[in-house]
């Protein structure tokens, strides 16, 4: 369906408007006609009708209430309903008054908690999406090395536990980690330690937590990389005297380096913003910065705040990779011309 | 297999491993006796009986499924709109705009997405007085939201794969290009709406942050309710509830599969008989 398809509506049921009106058929049909008339005059095409449906849609319900969240964090705290002030206010009927409060971010700037937390989310989600690689990169390249009638079940099965409930995968690590669970059980009985060892509430938990969540969307974008890989390659490199372990270094590890790239944006940009994984596994002292913007939306109630940790946040992780995602897309396809 | 291929056969076992022994502990664990859900005491179905008794649990997973459905079926109307001006309308004022609103939610940290929805509805309540406090309406209109991103991705690389040609011979014989989405483009790309349809289901019954933010008293949904109990430690009734979601979820996904192959195979073969008939033709023109 090219664009020339979607020629303006009301000159197309315009055209049929005389015959409709002369044999004089329904009213909603004649409604329908006179409507379509008119956003024809209004310069409203049909192609403009189905744009303005999820435009419209993602503009109120995405769009604007980032804005409302920037004002927000811009308002001072108060015990009422909703917890902030009017940046707006008439004053005596006379004066506009337009009150930014600043205080919001110079608190985050100050309490060292905020940096703290955002760092150590970086931290956490760089150690699991490297944990990703290490466990997902055999897994993508086995199955790409795997019969063809095999590929498709071997995948269903990495992507089936994606598709059961994320919490409940969050969940089944609980019982094994805990101090009396099932992981201390068998390192006792199998006589490796004597006492139990304190992995729930620790980092390592929520290591193993989100690289469990999450292996999948390593796996998928580096098994479709790694798949396209032409295997005349590695026989060339063969023929030519190369060790397949070096051949593997220099030859399939670089050409599969846009789905590793891929796959590590997909795991660690939600590992970045992490909630469930960090509260459930992670200790007390586990901060990520979306457990603090919830601590501070649902504990401290403190609105305005919250709203400053959600600004922040987007400055400082959604922000550039958008902007690295946009300039890697213009770059592909200048490649592609 | 060659003995080098060995390492490689160990690390893909661990892989699966890793992947499935938690979930197979946890199916283990829920025909466990015990209330202590690491001694093993002996085989029951005691904890599934329980969790058919719990109201709170069943009341939220109805409510679950009802928004699911909803936010699915919507999500799967505006999507494939989304998808389809993505993939087929050029150049247009604010296109940059719109791909970066398709884009965003997808890797927007729910806690910011959960949170800026909130503020909208309470600010919209103080301007018009709608949607009047919060609810499943307003759980649904935030899936809705972020469901829609993903469905509109499956279905524009659906359609960017998809053969132009077959939708412009339509056009070339006069069709409407209303006609021609409903009668060509809708029913070849059928797959990619079951499975946007499931994708945008799933996200909106496992959803936790975005439903805490936006939910009200009275509407609590199924990932809700079991976050609050599992923080409160580990339940056998839990493990029973996990069962049967991945029962349920494997029943769906092996069935749609299949279903999905089959179709697949026979549109292969319809293809096939057509190229034959068309070579027959084609002789038949020589001779």
């Amino acid at each position: 369906m090219s664009r020339k398809g979607f020629l303006p509506l009301g000159d197309r049921l315009s055209r049929g408007a005389p015959a409709l009106t002369a044999s004089g058929l329904d009213p909603l049909r004649r409604l329908w006609v006179a409507g379509a008339a008119l956003a024809g005059r209004l310069g409203l095409s049909g192609r403009t009708l189905v744009i303005a449906l999820p435009y419209l849609w993602l503009l109120l319900f995405f769009l604007i209430p980032f804005a409302i969240v920037l004002k927000i964090s811009f308002s001072e705290p108060l015990i009422a309903r909703p917890p902030y002030a009017p940046l707006v206010e008439w004053v005596e009927g006379a004066y506009l008054e337009i009150r930014l409060n600043l205080g919001n971010y110079l608190f985050l700037a100050q309490d060292s908690l905020y940096a703290a937390a955002y760092l150590n989310s970086l931290k956490i989600a760089a150690v699991s999406t490297v944990l990703c690689l290490l466990i997902g990169y055999p897994i993508a390249y086995g199955i790409a090395r795997a019969p063809v009638t095999w590929r498709m079940p071997l995948l269903m099965l990495i992507i089936l536990p994606f598709w059961t409930s994320f919490l409940i995968r969050v969940y089944a690590w609980i019982g094994i980690l805990k101090q009396n669970g099932l992981l201390n059980n068998l390192l006792i009985g199998l006589g490796v330690i004597d006492q139990p060892i304190q992995f729930l509430h620790t980092d390592f938990a929520v290591y193993v937590g989100i690289t469990y969540s999450y292996l999948p969307f390593m796996i998928l974008p580096l098994y479709a990389t790694l798949e396209r890989l032409d295997p005349a390659l590695l026989e060339a490199a063969a023929d030519l005297g190369c060790r397949p372990f070096k051949a593997f270094l220099t030859v399939t590890l670089p050409l599969s380096l846009p789905g590793i790239l891929a796959g590590s944006l997909l795991v660690f940009i939600p590992a970045v913003g992490e909630f469930v994984i960090p509260a459930l596994l992670g200790g007390p002292d586990t901060l990520m910065i979306g457990r603090v913007l919830w601590n501070e939306f649902f504990n401290n109630r403190d609105w305005p705040v919250a709203s400053a940790v959600a600004i922040a946040l987007l400055i400082f992780l959604v922000a550039p990779i958008m902007a690295f995602q946009h300039i890697q897309s213009r770059q592909q396809k200048a490649d592609a011309r | 297999m060659s003995g080098r291929r060995w390492p490689l056969f160990s690390l893909m076992a661990f892989g699966y491993a890793f992947l499935y022994v938690p979930i197979g502990l946890l199916i283990i664990y829920s025909f466990n006796e015990s209330r202590l859900v690491t001694v093993w005491s002996g085989w029951s179905v005691k904890w599934y009986g329980e969790l058919f008794r719990n109201d709170q649990i069943l009341e939220a997973a109805g409510l679950s499924l009802r928004i699911a459905a909803v936010t699915a079926s919507l999500a799967v109307v505006i999507g494939t709109v989304a998808g389809l001006v993505l993939a087929r309308f050029g150049r247009f004022r604010g296109r940059t705009l719109f791909t970066g609103m398709i884009t965003a939610p997808l890797v927007m940290p729910e806690v910011i997405t959960g949170l800026s929805l909130l503020l909208l509805f309470v600010a919209l309540e103080q301007a018009i007085g709608w949607p009047g406090g919060r609810s499943a309406t307003t759980i649904t209109i935030a899936h809705v939201t972020f469901a829609t991103a993903y469905v509109a991705v499956v279905i524009q690389s659906r359609l960017v794969g998809l053969d132009e040609s077959i939708e412009e011979a339509a056009m070339d014989l006069g069709a409407r290009p209303l006609k021609i989405f409903f009668v060509i483009t809708l029913p070849i790309i059928s797959p990619a709406l079951v499975a946007g349809w499931l994708l945008a289901f799933t996200l909106s019954l496992d959803d936790l942050v975005i439903a805490s933010f936006v939910s009200g008293p009275g509407s609590t949904t199924l990932p809700m309710v079991v976050f609050s109990s599992v923080r409160l430690g580990v339940t056998p009734e839990i493990n029973a509830l996990a069962t049967v979601i991945v029962a349920l979820v494997t029943t769906g996904i092996v069935t749609a599969g299949i279903l999905l192959h089959r179709q697949d195979r026979r549109r292969q073969h319809d293809m096939q008989a057509a190229a034959a008939a068309g070579g027959r033709a084609a002789d038949l023109a020589r001779v």
